[in-house]
């Protein structure tokens, strides 16, 4: 992404910024269009490229690539194992989504203390993290792909009700749940439209747009960032990477999202 | 909790033999005893945000039980309205109206209570957020009713001024589980910063008016 690059979207957000406070609906339509051209130029393809390399490199105390793990559909298959998340794991008796499945197999694979594993969450200026780049391209292995998540063993139906009540969970000094922004048809946050979760048309496209390259942040930004950044806007405390709320929560809106098809990695303002 | 998670368990499990739809009240309760738990133990205290923000009172356990398609029961939203409407503390000099442009000010801000925001700094309303105010501000959210024009239609009656302070310092006590926040009951405005945010709903002058 270069800098150029980034000053003309910039330009472009702003005229579409100014066309959207004048005309909400056709704007929008414009962003839809402005979005599908960028498409062919996602700068999340570098995170991709970079995952890959990641997967592949022998790395940690072992000494080993992360090529067996199994993300769901068992040891090394990547291809569609994002459509599938989370789900259960017999060896670590837990519901995973796809952020805490590479921090057991980084663990159990590659020797890291779970400390380790889970020590750069999210990517920033200047910093680039593994965590980033291999859930791009994990993702990147199930995009076409429809959502199919399972809640077939008794943690996975837990984690799915639990995250429906976490959905619901009004909190904090603004009383805000999830729900009140994301419980309700056509609104929106000053111009920012919000899909209503509890809709499945809704619940599929907006769960199948994440991961994404924000633009104004420059980064791909995982699921996991996702509700980090929704619950700190919540008033809430900060969100411990994939923690076990995070991952019930996700396990609701995945399910919820299912015969989606993943559009991710997706590239947003 | 060891019990607890059992019981869970086993109620999901009745519950989904019998089809969702049929999760029972015991259910719901011991589910709602087990996300707290889990979220207690999944965030962390971050600048201002301390965990007790996660320890909910009367409105926010009970409306977090009503959603989506479980509409509050009428007794339950009196009794809530009227608890709520018993905590609003109107100002001791009679006078509910401040500046507008101040309001303005605040209506426009959404800064405070973030774990990323300067503890005691100035906060702001965020009123913009979710509702139409004025003409003049495009970038207005929909979550909330249009204000346009509020103090024009109502009239500027001391009535609605008190009525709007009312509104503002806490919205559960006129709509219980509306998703507007509390501003003075939860302490994110001052009185003086209501007043404004009255002002600008209730000036004649106020844009919001015009």
């Amino acid at each position: 992404m270069s800098r150029i690059n980034r000053t003309v979207i910039a330009a472009l957000l702003a005229t579409a910024g100014v066309a959207l406070a004048q005309q909400p609906r056709s704007a929008v339509e414009e962003i839809e269009r402005y979005r599908a051209a960028l498409g062919d130029g996602n700068p999340a393809e570098l995170w991709e490229a970079r995952g890959e390399a990641l997967w592949k490199e022998k790395r940690g105390p072992k000494n080993a690539s992360l090529e067996q793990c199994d993300l769901g559909l068992g040891p090394g298959v990547v291809k569609g194992a994002y459509t599938v998340l989370p789900k259960y794991f017999k060896d670590t008796d837990r519901v995973e989504d796809l952020e805490s499945r590479l921090v057991s197999c980084m663990v159990s694979l590659q020797g890291f203390s779970p400390e380790q594993a889970k020590k750069d969450p999210f990517g920033g200026p200047g910093k680039k993290v593994p965590m980033d780049a291999l859930v791009a391209y994990i993702t990147s292995e199930s995009r076409g792909m429809k959502m199919n998540v399972q809640t077939t063993h008794p943690k996975e139906v837990e984690a799915y009700e639990v995250g429906r009540k976490i959905f619901y969970f009004r909190g904090g000094p603004h009383d805000f749940a999830c729900a009140t922004c994301h419980g309700a048809d056509n609104q929106r946050i000053r111009l920012q439209d919000l899909p209503n979760l509890r809709k499945t048309s809704d619940a599929q496209k907006a769960y199948a747009s994440w991961p994404a390259y924000r633009v104004s942040q420059g980064e791909v930004r995982s699921f996991q960032w996702r509700l980090y950044d929704c619950f700190r806007q919540q008033r809430f405390p900060e969100l411990t990477f994939v923690s076990p709320a995070s991952i019930a929560l996700t396990t609701f809106l995945a399910k919820n999202s299912n015969g989606g098809t993943l559009e991710a990695p997706s590239i947003k303002r | 909790m060891k019990n607890n998670i059992t019981i869970v368990v086993l109620g999901i499990a009745s519950a989904v033999a019998v089809g969702c739809a049929s999760m029972s009240h015991n259910d719901e309760a011991a589910l709602g005893a087990k996300a707290l738990e889990l979220m207690k133990a999944s965030f962390h205290e971050q600048g201002q945000a301390k965990l007790d923000r996660l320890d909910q009172d009367e409105v926010q356990k009970v409306c977090s039980e009503y959603n989506g398609d479980r509409k509050i029961p009428k007794d339950v939203a009196d009794r809530l309205e009227k608890a709520e409407l018993a905590t609003i503390k109107y100002p001791a000099d009679g006078k509910y109206v401040g500046d507008w442009k101040n309001g303005e000010r605040i209506a426009q801000s959404g800064v405070g209570m973030q774990f990323t925001d300067t503890a005691g700094a100035a906060t702001g309303g965020n009123c913009y957020a979710c509702h139409e105010l004025t003409k003049a501000e495009l970038a207005f959210g929909t979550i909330g009713p249009s204000l346009y024009n509020f103090g024009k239609t109502r009239g500027y009656t001391p009535e609605v001024q008190k009525y709007a302070f009312g509104k503002v310092y806490n919205s559960e006590a006129f709509s219980a589980c509306s998703n507007m926040p509390r501003f003075g009951h939860k302490g994110i405005l001052s009185e003086q910063q209501i007043k404004d945010v009255v002002a600008l709903l209730m000036d004649p002058s106020s844009p919001v008016n015009k």
